[in-house]
């Protein structure tokens, strides 16, 4: 088989990737009233830990600091909508804007250097976006920002009470986002960033531009977060400095984890998974849930994550 | 303005001691071990418990603080850490991460979510004045002691058979192992001093720093910071950036309080970007 013949056969669609495609669709008509909030949260955590797999799964950046630029896409997207106009569609696009700008700016940033120093660059950017917000008086502090109102999605549907119009629209974002990273991680662009991944002595060898590639790819990833966070800002008329804490990253990188990172669906399956885990465990013990969440961590990657989920290896010699 | 530079220097001496085991799980191990704030932690609980519960002078306490983190981070090496060294930093880092929750947890639910108080004993409290710079007793003793504690490392580092085994070891695990350098008791006596000093700069530090259950992750960038600005393969890389670290923090606070820790973080990503293997390391970065 040729490389373009091996490509294709990536491209093409397979039917259980079109059975969850219509799993999200029917998500939205099974959820009714009750659950849409729960559903909405959950589509755009799905997002997200689709943009951190483009630059985790794919490209092997391990970023501490993805929240910085959800955080930003949120932020963008309620003062958009409380100064200038707001209507949610334009609101988005100029958050993802912001967001994939401050993306282009900070790849920069992680072009070079080991994985600590990645890390450490990564985690500091959030940080530093994290006190900027937490100073500036525009973003209202530790208050957060409140009193965010949308206008309705295309003239038409306005955000009700029960949160069905956002699960909708997050839901509408997510796939459309899911098809953009499919097209991508399907190309010969996508495959050469799991070539740097692997090893990136050899893939710059070969005449792959890697450090162009990474910025590429981090600038997409940062749009992506951007488009999540925007969507949770205008879909709860909230933006705090929750957003852009230190937690937010490790739980999109969690999410990521137990749905298994390089493959598309591990963010949407993470995301249900960390969801339903994080439900479970805060109603059974409210306060010292993260214990919990703590030790599944520590088991789930001593055993090995695809040992974890195989209980029938469990017994074997690895 | 003196007095800052005093008091900034008292934080980076204790950052230093804090973080300096940390430095050594990374340089040796090449192990990004984010955990390492909780056998801070573990140091400062154990001097507060014994000194509120018990009634311990907080003097006898320290050595406490030192020897109980020291045998759970030896304890813990052994059965945790030691077959993560292998794997892919990723599961380092979610690793430690899951540990860090787990101890916030725990700590929350065994002490409870309150900060804790230090009482120093009298002789510690208070201030002096030399030449109109005003010292504080208890930043003076965290000097004094924290320097005798670098001096002793840097003497057992250079001048002892232990030293240059794991010199040599940090240098090239393999070639090391090679010469007949048994690397991974090295490797775990080095742990264990390195949690008991982390333990010792936490109970130290519990008057300074504060001390509450969410302890790991408020200081978990600040130790990081000290190891990737300062560089895995000296000592006196990480000390310069510890004191650097401190004289920001506490100048920064003082003149620019509007900015916070944003002084911080800009300086470590500028750093960082001109120099992802530290300011004072070598280029040997695995």
């Amino acid at each position: 088989m040729s490389a373009a013949q091996s490509i294709a056969a990536d491209r093409r669609w397979r039917p259980w990737e079109l059975v969850l495609v219509a799993a999200l669709v029917i998500s939205w008509f099974a959820a009714g009233n009750e659950h849409s909030l729960l559903g909405n949260e959950i589509a755009i955590f799905a997002l997200f830990a689709l943009s951190l797999d483009l630059i985790l799964g794919y490209a092997g950046i391990i970023s501490l600091g993805h929240a910085a630029f959800f955080g930003v896409g949120a932020y963008t997207a309620a003062l958009f909508a409380k100064h200038v106009m707001p209507d949610p569609l334009v609101g988005l696009v100029v958050a993802t804007a912001a967001a994939a700008l401050l993306g282009a700016l900070s790849s920069v940033l992680v072009m070079r250097g080991s994985d600590l120093a990645r890390l450490m660059i990564t985690l500091g950017v959030a940080a530093i976006l994290y006190e900027l917000a937490n100073k500036l008086d525009f973003t209202g502090g530790a208050d957060g920002l409140q009193g965010v109102s949308m206008g309705s999605l295309l003239g038409r549907f306005e955000f009700d009470l029960y949160g069905r119009t956002a699960f909708a629209y997050s839901l509408v974002l997510l796939v459309i986002c899911l098809l953009i990273a499919r097209r991508i991680v399907a190309s010969p662009f996508g495959w050469s960033l799991r070539a740097i991944r692997d090893n990136r002595l050899r893939a710059a060898a070969i005449g792959l531009n890697v450090d162009l590639r990474l910025g590429a790819v981090y600038t997409l990833a940062a749009a992506m977060a951007g488009t999540a966070g925007a969507l949770l800002a205008q879909t709860t008329g909230f933006a705090s400095l929750d957003v852009l804490d230190f937690h937010r990253s490790a739980d999109v990188m969690l999410m990521l984890i137990i749905g298994g990172t390089g493959w598309l669906w591990g963010g949407v399956l993470g995301a249900v998974g960390f969801k339903l885990m994080h439900s479970v465990l805060s109603a059974w013990t409210p306060q010292y849930w993260t214990f919990w969440l703590g030790l599944f961590l520590v088991v789930l990657v001593m055993v090995g994550r695809d040992r974890f989920f195989k209980p029938w290896t469990w017994f074997r010699k690895s | 303005m003196l007095t800052l530079l005093f008091d900034g220097i008292a934080y980076g001496m204790l950052l230093f001691v804090l973080a300096v085991g940390l430095a050594v799980t990374l340089g040796l191990m090449n192990f990004v071990n984010l955990a390492h704030g909780a056998f801070a932690m573990a140091g400062g609980y154990v001097t507060v418990l014994l000194m509120d519960r018990a009634g311990v002078p907080f003097l006898a306490t320290l050595p406490l603080a030192f020897l109980l983190p020291a045998l759970v981070g030896a304890v813990a090496e052994r059965l945790l850490y030691r077959p993560m060294y292998k794997r892919p930093h990723l599961d380092h880092v979610l690793f430690s991460i899951g540990l860090v929750f787990m101890t916030v947890a725990a700590v929350d639910w065994l002490v409870g979510s309150q900060q804790q108080i230090v009482k120093l004993p009298l002789w510690l409290q208070g201030r002096f004045e030399i030449a109109s710079v005003g010292i504080g007793k208890y930043r003076l003793f965290i000097i004094v002691v924290c320097l005798l504690l670098t001096l002793m490392l840097q003497w057992v580092l250079g001048r002892t058979r232990f030293g240059s085994r794991l010199r040599a070891a940090v240098d090239d695990p393999r070639v090391a192992a090679g010469l007949g350098i048994n690397v991974n008791q090295v490797f775990s006596i080095t742990f264990a001093v390195g949690s008991g000093l982390a333990g010792l700069g936490g109970a130290l530090g519990a008057e300074v720093l504060g001390l509450d259950p969410s302890f790991p992750l408020k200081f978990m960038i600040y130790f990081l910071i000290v190891v990737s600005v300062g560089g895995t393969t000296t000592i006196t890389g990480p000390l310069l950036a510890a004191l650097l670290l401190g004289i920001a923090d506490v100048m920064g606070k003082y003149y620019v309080p509007q900015l916070g820790a944003f002084v911080v973080y800009l300086l470590m990503v500028i750093i960082l970007f001109w120099r992802p293997q530290g300011l004072f390391g070598r280029g040997a970065t695995r």
